[in-house]
């Protein structure tokens, strides 16, 4: 395992992502709420660059008391990687699809070293 | 081209309202209505120009989202589609194309075409459009020859004539059955133009004997005759649907459906025997059902088609598929037996639907693992090749980088 430099902290912006090529795979690294996350750009689907999308929260259908349709909410605590090419959504806390968790982002160890982001890949 | 839009002999000065009604004001001064109360009980303003605003105050966030991507009027929100292919922005291409920088020439459609063809190794394509397909919806007939007139001479003159990469089926006005005969009459010659279309949504029967010239003419000329999915718009059972999930699962093969047991049942494949059918673009999970379907209610009810000498299914394993939007199932052995039912290895023809939001590449079909490489290509390029007779020469990028490597050209 080799740790590669990202770029140092100020440079990588709330909800912003970078992308590094550590070997032969391209990996982003994207920080949201103060939280670094790893993974290969690169959908399971159909090979799209999964992490260059966009980030959006899960959207959940809000089913009130006797089973009544309320409309839609955004759950911000659960923030999805958003496929660009056909949005297909993985959970940002661990690459894993929304739904179907046998599919998921390869995942790497983002981390913080002396002001300066790694990853471990 | 003889424009005609705009005013006689007056400048643009922009426009302002008071000016426009600037008698309304003197006629105000003449009559005094100074001295008395005026109301008008209907008048209106175009809350389109304010959507914006307006849509902030919609309390359903994820549809305040989706009304702030979409904005309102014609393809909005509120439109017959719920027109959010794009998944309110999460597919980023169909907000960025609109950014895309394009050389003065070619046509910004060839460049862009070239683009998407050279990134997935595609050497030729055949271009339909967009929006258009919807225009069989349209109620006036005369807009919809007008329109395919014209889309089909300005694709001809423009697109086809300038790159020889790029194909079509051009679009045939299936509601005017005598426009469909002069088109074909005037593009079958044209450059590019490798058979005709008709979008699936309509609510014409492919069986109509007012159809018969169009159909002779096609025979005649060797050209197929395509049936491309698109937007049941105005569907009464599609409008129960209330997303867009719902309606394009159903909506694109649904069309299909019906127009395939009608050209079945009519028998049209042994009163045309030489007319080729494309079905595009409804994936291929109903063919497998519509066969069995098909089958076992014609083993019952022989009678009501008599004019078939044999199964529904073969014929319908004689006729041409387009492989996108290909169903990854869960039970990966379903696509295999679909492949298999429908002669994929001969009848499949590959299709990426760039750029809209359910694009496949070719690595959908090169990578089964249940094809061996002879049939993978064929699917990919040398059954298109041969139903539409075209020559086998690679792509000027391809053949260039074949050359920088050392390869044969």
């Amino acid at each position: 395992m080799v740790d590669t430099l990202v770029c140092s902290e100020t440079e990588l912006a709330d909800g912003k992502m970078r992308l590094i090529q550590a070997g032969q795979a391209e990996i982003a690294v994207i920080r949201k709420d103060g939280r670094y996350y790893a993974y290969e750009n690169l959908c399971p689907h159909q090979g799209g660059p999964a992490c260059e999308g966009v980030l959006m929260p899960a959207v959940r259908d809000v089913i009130g008391a006797g089973g009544i349709y309320r409309g839609q909410q955004f759950d911000e605590a659960e923030m999805h990687i958003v496929c660009p090419w056909h949005g297909y959504e993985f959970r940002l806390s661990d690459g894993r699809h929304a739904v179907a968790s046998g599919l998921g982002l390869r995942r790497f160890e983002a981390f913080v070293r002396e002001g300066s982001v790694y990853v471990r890949a | 081209m003889d424009d005609r839009v705009g005013g006689a002999g007056q400048e643009d000065q922009g426009f302002d309202t008071s000016k426009l009604l600037k008698n309304a004001a003197r006629q105000r001064d003449e009559r005094n209505y100074d001295d008395f109360l005026i109301i008008d009980v209907d008048s209106h303003h175009y809350e389109t120009e304010a959507f914006r605003e307006i849509a902030g105050y919609i309390r359903d966030p994820v549809l305040r989202n989706e009304a702030l991507y979409q904005g309102a009027g014609s393809g909005g929100i509120t439109s017959e589609l719920g027109n959010y292919q794009s998944m309110a922005g999460r597919v980023t291409r169909y907000p960025g194309r609109r950014k895309e920088k394009t050389p003065v020439a070619p046509h910004r459609d060839i460049t862009l075409m070239r683009r998407w063809m050279d990134a997935m190794g595609v050497d030729i394509a055949c271009m339909f459009p967009t929006p258009m397909l919807n225009l069989a919806s349209c109620q006036r007939i005369d807009v919809q020859v007008g329109l395919a007139t014209a889309y089909n001479q300005w694709l001809c003159e423009r697109i086809l004539a300038e790159d020889s990469r790029l194909k079509s089926m051009l679009y045939l006005p299936l509601h005017s059955p005598s426009a469909c005969e002069e088109i074909i009459a005037e593009f079958a010659d044209r450059k590019g133009v490798i058979g005709f279309m008709v979008t699936a949504p309509h609510y014409a029967s492919v069986y109509d004997n007012a159809y018969a010239k169009s159909y002779a003419a096609l025979q005649e000329r060797g050209l197929p005759l395509a049936f491309h999915a698109g937007f049941p718009s105005g569907d009464q059972a599609l409008k129960l649907t209330n997303r867009f999930i719902g309606l394009h699962a159903l909506g694109f093969p649904w069309f299909n459906m019906i127009h395939m047991t009608n050209w079945i049942i009519n028998g049209m494949s042994e009163r045309f025997p030489q007319l080729k059918t494309i079905w595009i673009e409804s994936g291929l999970a109903w063919i497998p059902f519509l066969m069995q379907r098909l089958d076992n209610e014609f083993m019952m009810r022989t009678s009501d088609a008599p004019l078939l000498k044999r199964l529904p299914s073969e014929y319908m394993q004689e006729m041409f598929y387009s492989s996108q939007p290909m169903e990854r199932v869960r039970n990966a052995k379903a696509l295999e037996v679909t492949f298999e039912m429908i002669n994929a290895p001969s009848q499949l023809l590959y299709s990426s639907d760039y750029p809209h939001w359910d694009m496949d590449l070719p690595s959908t079909i090169y990578d089964l693992p249940f094809l061996d490489e002879v049939a993978k290509r064929n699917i990919l390029g040398e059954n298109a090749r041969k139903l539409f007779k075209l020559g086998n020469e690679l792509s000027d990028t391809k053949l260039a980088r074949r050359q920088a490597r050392g390869g044969e050209r």
